[in-house]
């Protein structure tokens, strides 16, 4: 039952594909009804099937069977569409409206349906031809016994059977599940038609995988009440939309989109032929056989059903309860499973691999369907308001299961083993399914409480921090991308139209942050899509909650910007003798063709000693000129033009730089730095462009202004009184960073120095820019090669990924609530509003927020993000991103809402900038303080157990474990030696990486190698991904015989037990046994056993995940590295810090206080 | 009561006190400027303008940090005098605004090198509305310490001058 919601995910994808899954599923039980609509897809199917994945269903070729016999009216349309949708992914790409026109044009069937006008008037003729089918599928009804009788009635009688359908859906479904019936056509349509792949580079297929994933997670407890219901969906009126649908399918996806869909329907089929899937299967046939003949719709039928099959198998994988949806919300929302589908029907391939993953961005298209649909049909009804809106979470808020788990109190001091056996995933949020499958992936947008409360009061009580959590610049794999002339945002507040907004009518939205009502212009009233007017709902702005704008002139002042890359190079003895030059130059060369930007491109450098050296391109030189600037105190540009010059028509003597530039002073003997004047002269030299400066220092700077004395004293390293110099010791960088930001320029420091080099106040310069920091504190090209390695790997990602200039990003919320405080890169200009001079992809961002107004009088809170930059093409857009959480007014429901991975990385931020503005040692205490006082309150207010003991909520049963790691990161341990510059270093990752790699460097996956089976394992392609289960953080967990695996984040290790089996470690190290495995092993050998498949394939998947590479240590259970293995084994006792026990102890007797 | 030396400091703390009421009333028109960006969205996000703006932001904080030590130090010096006077009562009421300065004033960021305003974290939300707080608080206060030192100065005044002007009604009331 599960499973259709996941199904609706890809339902979108599956308008197309779907059909063949459907008819495989319905075949046999409609014989009337599911005629129609099988020929439709029946066609698709056969197009499908030469194509790549077959595999997938037996059952489908049956069930075609019986389709052609009653392919009636439709069925050509279909095919038609099926065609359309393939072809149009060509197409697809130039992504203009028009584009779209015309591929619509070309399909002559789908005009008819397309015209939403003529809906009603269309849909009754379906209801008419369908009535003979439907009648036949009654026998059915037991299948579908779900269905209620009612529903054929209703659907009779009215044009619109879809509201009855959906009344009926909830109540057939038998357990969990309900199924709302959904009417999707619309959906698809609309992402088409704006929609074009996202221009940005592509992110990689962790990328992927993560969407993918994601969305069957979330869903899939959601899903699986709608789903049924957006199979069934279909209404009359859509049939002419479904041919939309598909081509919104295309629009979508990208040319290579369409074909993977059909690809991943059936793959997906293949392998999931569980059990599980099989029940869905009928459910959702039997669903949608009864819908169909209400909706006379057969083509719209074909599609949901595919979908459900999927759900069905994203079920089985997930155990997700769904929580009952209410019927009424339902009914009146009209399921929008097919919009949904449509997005992850681009991701769908990698999905099996990836299903355990939460977040997606496909989620967001979904939900939208629902509105659409309900207003398309029927007229009269139109556009769900506000009260509907809330009438419907007010029958959810029943307290559905999933709450009932979250609330579900544990005795942190007697259960032993809290963590689930896959990393944990976002908490869902307590929505509607319509309303959870458009909103905003948690891995973009995630919100410390899931379920914010009513009242600032309220939020006191529960003593728990409200923040967001932001990834803005995520590289994604699919993005709708939006070319309109005008972007609808709301007058009062700016808001850009949403998937939460509410349509009075067809000409008017009322904002959903600040209540407004707002006309709809003229030209969001034309849908693309079913080329008609009249259907401003179906949007891919109102489909999708991330969606991204190209801004029109209006949003700038001056033509955008080029991409201009300024490299400041530290030639000193020590920065050489190092080796990082090299390795610089050389993946330079490599990656200069790939570095973002367009034919305008520009690249200079310089480079620095005791005195700072500019070189001339231009490209009439035959080589190079270096021009040496020796005033280093009065810093000045020998010439202003040349320096910075065009990387096209340069290229040549670029080349030329970078491979004589090692040579050129590897004879150097000047120890001195200047790195302040050097940053001078960028600036000086960037502040016509702005652009992004990427400084490379190997020391501390010694020379001209912005020089720093060594402040680290050795013996305080394990102090336990606290640590100094935290903050900057100078404010010339931070000035030099606010001048930077002022110019658009953004700062990106390379810190590459093995000795103190005073990084606290050389991180101003990125902090306030919107730079990033790296660090590598042991680089040296024979001392540390593997380090060197990273280095070289990072560099490539660092200068090959998607970059935005000139950037601001505006948070907004509803009404009510108000941010107050900002964590990350970036200078703030404005109390709302974010300057950052350059944005990249893995920077992730944290806000506080407080809640100003009671919100007794909404039940949702919505927040949007919405960053407006310069892409590397020279394009301004605009990507928004859309959240929508239900309002709660008791405190057990914020408890059961808790993000306990949001509310530790948002702890974080709030730790390290009192140990800045305070003290270490007070932040610490603030960090234990928020257990105690969160734990302390839920016990006296929302636990009745009179039981001793530390009882914690299941949502928050991680949160000590968590503070107690956080409290042993090198961010904020206190008595065990870190060296400043480390510890630094920690903070600034905390404040500015995204949330998943903070939560994997606080409490990094161990997982057990040897004994690891295939079991859960997913297929990815060709590879077998086993899936072990995860392990506490404890010695405890590791024995001899033994070897584990430590995820953290940036660090993989290898840990082998002393008597751990030779054949594991002859299978996988390539070694005959421990003893000869050499110390320090930074890979694993490619041998061809089983073993060592599974152990890369693991790693792979892992690897996919995450930006930057990660490196293996392979840690043997006598070498010296064991430390920084143990280290991070947070629930064991170290010299300074409390074991988890003592931990908890401890809090259980702050409480008692 | 002569033309006492109490009586001098109210009329020295009046005129200052006046001075600060003008710095207070300066930082809270600056607190506004920084609250109230462009009034065009279009204009707050173009690039073209963020200089501008930043500029304006260190600006208004460069200067509100030149006028916390004069103020801090008028003040001290307030409380200095009232000391010296042995106006204790005057004092007890200036001593709880001194600690605050003087915990301010000290209790900066760590390794900070400016004392507060900072450009960069001042348009934090928290922040800035703390700061408009305080600076309303502070007029406030300014306010009524100035009618208070305005009353004791003329109370002051009043006995020193009585003699020669109002000397009937005290001896009327020597008498009586």
């Amino acid at each position: 039952m599960s499973a259709p919601g996941f199904t609706s995910l890809k339902t979108s994808l599956g308008h197309s594909l779907n059909s063949t899954p459907n008819g495989g599923a319905a075949p046999p039980y409609q014989n009337g009804p599911g005629g129609q609509t099988y020929p439709s897809t029946y066609p698709l199917t056969g197009y499908y099937g030469a194509g790549p994945q077959q595999q997938g269903n037996p059952t489908i070729p049956g069930q075609c069977a019986p389709a052609p016999q009653k392919a009636p009216i439709t069925n050509n349309d279909h095919s038609a569409y099926c065609h359309q949708q393939l072809l149009q992914p060509t197409a697809a790409p130039t992504v203009a409206p028009s584009a779209y026109g015309a591929t619509q044009g070309s399909h002559p069937p789908s005009l008819p349906y397309g015209t939403p006008t003529t809906l009603p008037t269309s849909a009754a003729p379906p209801n008419s031809q369908h009535a003979p089918s439907f009648q036949q599928p009654a026998p059915y009804a037991q299948p579908g016994a779900y269905y209620g009788q009612q529903q054929y009635p209703t659907s009779q009688t009215q044009h619109h059977p879809q509201q009855p359908n959906l009344v009926l859906a909830p109540h057939t479904s038998p357990g969990a599940p309900l199924y709302p019936i959904v009417s999707y056509p619309s959906v698809p349509g609309s992402s088409q038609y704006g929609t074009l792949r996202s221009s940005q580079a592509p992110t990689g297929p962790a990328a992927v995988p993560n969407l993918m994933g994601a969305p069957l997670h979330q869903y899939a407890p959601g899903n699986d009440t709608s789903h049924p219901a957006s199979t069934a969906v279909v209404p009359p009126g859509y049939s002419m939309a479904p041919p939309g649908q598909p081509a919104t399918v295309n629009g979508q996806g990208n040319a290579v989109q369409a074909p993977v869909l059909q690809h991943y329907d059936q793959s997906h089929q293949a392998p999931m032929t569980h059990d599980h899937y099989r029940g869905g299967v009928t459910h959702n046939t039997g669903g949608a056989d009864r819908d169909m003949p209400p909706l006379g719709i057969p083509s719209t039928s074909v599609n949901s059903s595919p979908g459900h099959q999927q759900g069905g198998d994203s079920s089985s994988t997930t155990t997700g309860s769904a929580s009952p949806v209410p019927n009424s919300y339902d009914s009146l929302e009209g399921g929008s499973y097919p919009e949904f589908s449509n997005p992850p029907s681009a991701d769908m391939p990698n999905q099996p691999v990836y299903q355990q993953r939460p977040v997606s961005r496909t989620d967001s298209s979904p939900s939208h369907g629902g509105y659409n649909q309900t207003g398309y049909q029927h007229l009269p009804q139109p556009f769900p308001n506000m009260s509907q809106l809330s009438a419907a979470l007010g029958g959810l808020s029943g307290v559905p299961e999933l709450e009932v788990e979250a609330l579900r109190p544990v005795n942190l001091l007697q259960e032993r083993n809290l963590l689930p056996h896959q990393p944990l995933d976002a908490p869902e949020p307590n929505l509607s399914a319509d309303l959870k499958k458009a909103n905003c992936s948690p891995d973009t947008f995630r919100c410390t409480l899931t379920n914010i409360p009513q009242t600032q009061a309220l939020l006191n009580k529960a003593r728990l921090p409200l923040g967001l959590l932001l990834h803005p610049f995520r590289d994604l794999a699919q993005l709708p991308v939006i070319t309109s002339n005008t972007i609808v945002r709301c007058r009062s507040c700016r808001t850009y139209i949403n998937p939460f907004v509410s349509f009075l009518d067809q000409r008017r939205w009322k904002c959903n942050l600040c209540y407004r009502v707002n006309d709809v212009p003229d030209e969001f009233m034309y849908n693309p899509v079913t080329r008609s007017y009249g259907e401003p709902h179906k949007r891919p702005e109102v489909q999708n909650s991330t969606v991204e704008f190209i801004a029109s002139s209006d949003y700038m002042l001056r033509p955008p910007q080029p991409a201009v890359y300024l490299f400041v190079l530290d030639v000193s003895h020590n920065a050489v003798e190092g080796g990082y030059l090299n390795v610089f130059c050389h993946t330079l060369l490599e990656n200069l063709d790939k570095m973002p930007g367009d034919t305008r491109t520009r690249v200079g450098f310089i480079t620095f000693n005791s005195t700072i050296h500019f070189y001339n391109l231009h490209e009439s030189l035959s080589q190079p000129q270096m021009l040496v600037v020796s005033d280093i105190d009065d810093i000045f540009i020998p010439t202003h033009d040349s320096l910075l010059v065009n990387l096209k028509e340069s290229r040549a003597l670029v080349r030329v730089l970078l491979t004589s530039l090692h040579s050129m002073f590897s004879q150097t003997r000047e120890t001195h730095s200047a790195l302040g004047p050097a940053l001078q002269a960028a600036y000086k030299l960037m502040s016509p462009t702005g652009g992004r400066v990427s400084v490379f220092q190997t020391q501390l700077p010694t020379l001209g202004p912005g020089l720093l004395q060594s402040r680290e004293d050795p013996n305080q390293r394990s102090s336990t009184k606290g640590v100094q110099h935290l903050g900057p010791a100078t404010d010339f960088y931070k000035k030099l960073a606010l001048d930077c930001s002022g110019q658009q320029i953004g700062v990106d420091l390379f810190l590459l120095s093995s000795q103190y080099s005073d990084l606290a106040s050389l991180a101003c310069m990125s902090k306030f820019s919107a730079g990033s920091i790296f660090y590598y504190p042991s680089l040296h090209h024979v001392h540390n090669p593997a380090q060197l390695d990273k280095f070289q790997k990072d560099l490539e990602r660092y200068l090959t990924r998607k970059i935005g200039f000139e950037a601001v990003m505006r948070i907004r919320c509803t009404k009510g609530l108000s941010i107050h405080t900002f964590h990350g890169n970036f200078f703030v200009r404005s109390t709302d509003l974010l300057s950052l001079a350059n944005i990249n992809p893995d920077s992730g961002f944290a806000v506080q927020m407080s809640i100003e107004e009671s919100l007794a009088d909404t039940s949702l809170a919505c927040f949007q993000s919405a960053l407006l930059y310069t892409s590397s093409k020279g394009k301004r857009r605009i990507r928004v991103h859309t959240l929508c959480l239900p309002v709660v007014s008791q405190l057990s429901d914020v408890y059961a809402g808790a993000d306990v991975q949001a509310i530790t990385c948002l702890l974080a931020n709030m730790a390290i900038d009192r140990s800045i503005s305070s003290s270490l040692s007070d932040a610490r205490d603030a960090l234990m303080n928020a257990v105690v006082d969160s734990l302390s309150a839920y016990k006296n207010t929302v636990s009745n157990i009179q039981q001793s003991g530390l009882i914690a909520p299941a949502a928050l049963c991680l949160f000590p474990l968590y503070v107690l790691a956080l409290l042993k990161q090198k961010a904020l341990r206190m008595g065990t030696s870190t060296k400043l510059d480390e510890r630094v270093f920690a903070m600034c990752e905390f404040k500015s990486q995204p949330l998943q790699q903070i939560m994997r460097a606080v409490h990094p996956d161990l997982y057990r190698l040897d004994t690891m089976s295939d079991q859960g394992a997913l297929h990815l392609n060709d590879c077998i991904v086993p899936q072990p289960h995860l392990l506490h953080l404890t010695a405890e967990k590791l024995t001899r015989e033994g070897a584990f695996l430590m995820d953290c984040g940036s660090v993989f290790y290898l840990w082998i037990g002393k008597c751990c089996n030779d054949v594991f470690i002859r299978d996988v190290l390539g070694c005959p046994n421990h003893a000869s495995i050499p110390p320090s092993m930074t890979q694993i050998p490619e041998l061809e056993t089983p073993l060592s498949e599974r152990l890369r394939a693991l790693l792979a998947w892992l690897q996919d995940s995450r930006p930057f590479s990660s490196t293996l240590h392979v840690v043997k259970d006598d070498a010296t590295a064991k430390t920084s293995f143990f280290q991070h084994l947070v629930e064991d006792r170290s010299e300074s810090a409390l074991s988890y026990y003592e931990f908890l102890l401890h809090i259980q007797q702050q409480m008692s206080k | 009561m002569a033309f006492t030396f109490a009586a001098f400091c109210y009329m020295l703390t009046l005129v200052l006190c006046a001075a600060l009421i003008f710095f207070v009333i300066w930082q809270i028109i600056a607190f506004d400027e920084l609250c109230t960006d462009f009034k065009n969205p279009i204009d707050q996000s173009n690039p073209t303008r963020a200089r501008e703006r930043i500029l304006n932001i260190e600006r208004i904080c460069n200067l509100l940090r030149k006028l916390v030590v004069p103020e801090y130090s008028i003040h001290g010096l307030f409380c200095l005098m009232f000391m010296c006077a042995g106006e204790w009562v005057t004092l007890g009421l200036n001593i709880p605004l001194l600690f605050y300065h003087l915990w301010r004033f000290f209790h900066r960021p760590a390794d900070g090198s400016e004392v507060m305003y900072d450009p960069v974290s001042v348009m934090n939300a928290d922040i800035l509305n703390y700061c408009q707080k305080e600076s309303w608080c502070k007029l406030g206060f300014y306010l009524l310490s100035f009618f208070y030192y305005l009353y004791s100065m003329v109370y002051g005044l009043t006995l020193f001058c009585s003699p020669q002007i109002f000397g009937w009604r005290d001896k009327h009331r020597r008498t009586s």
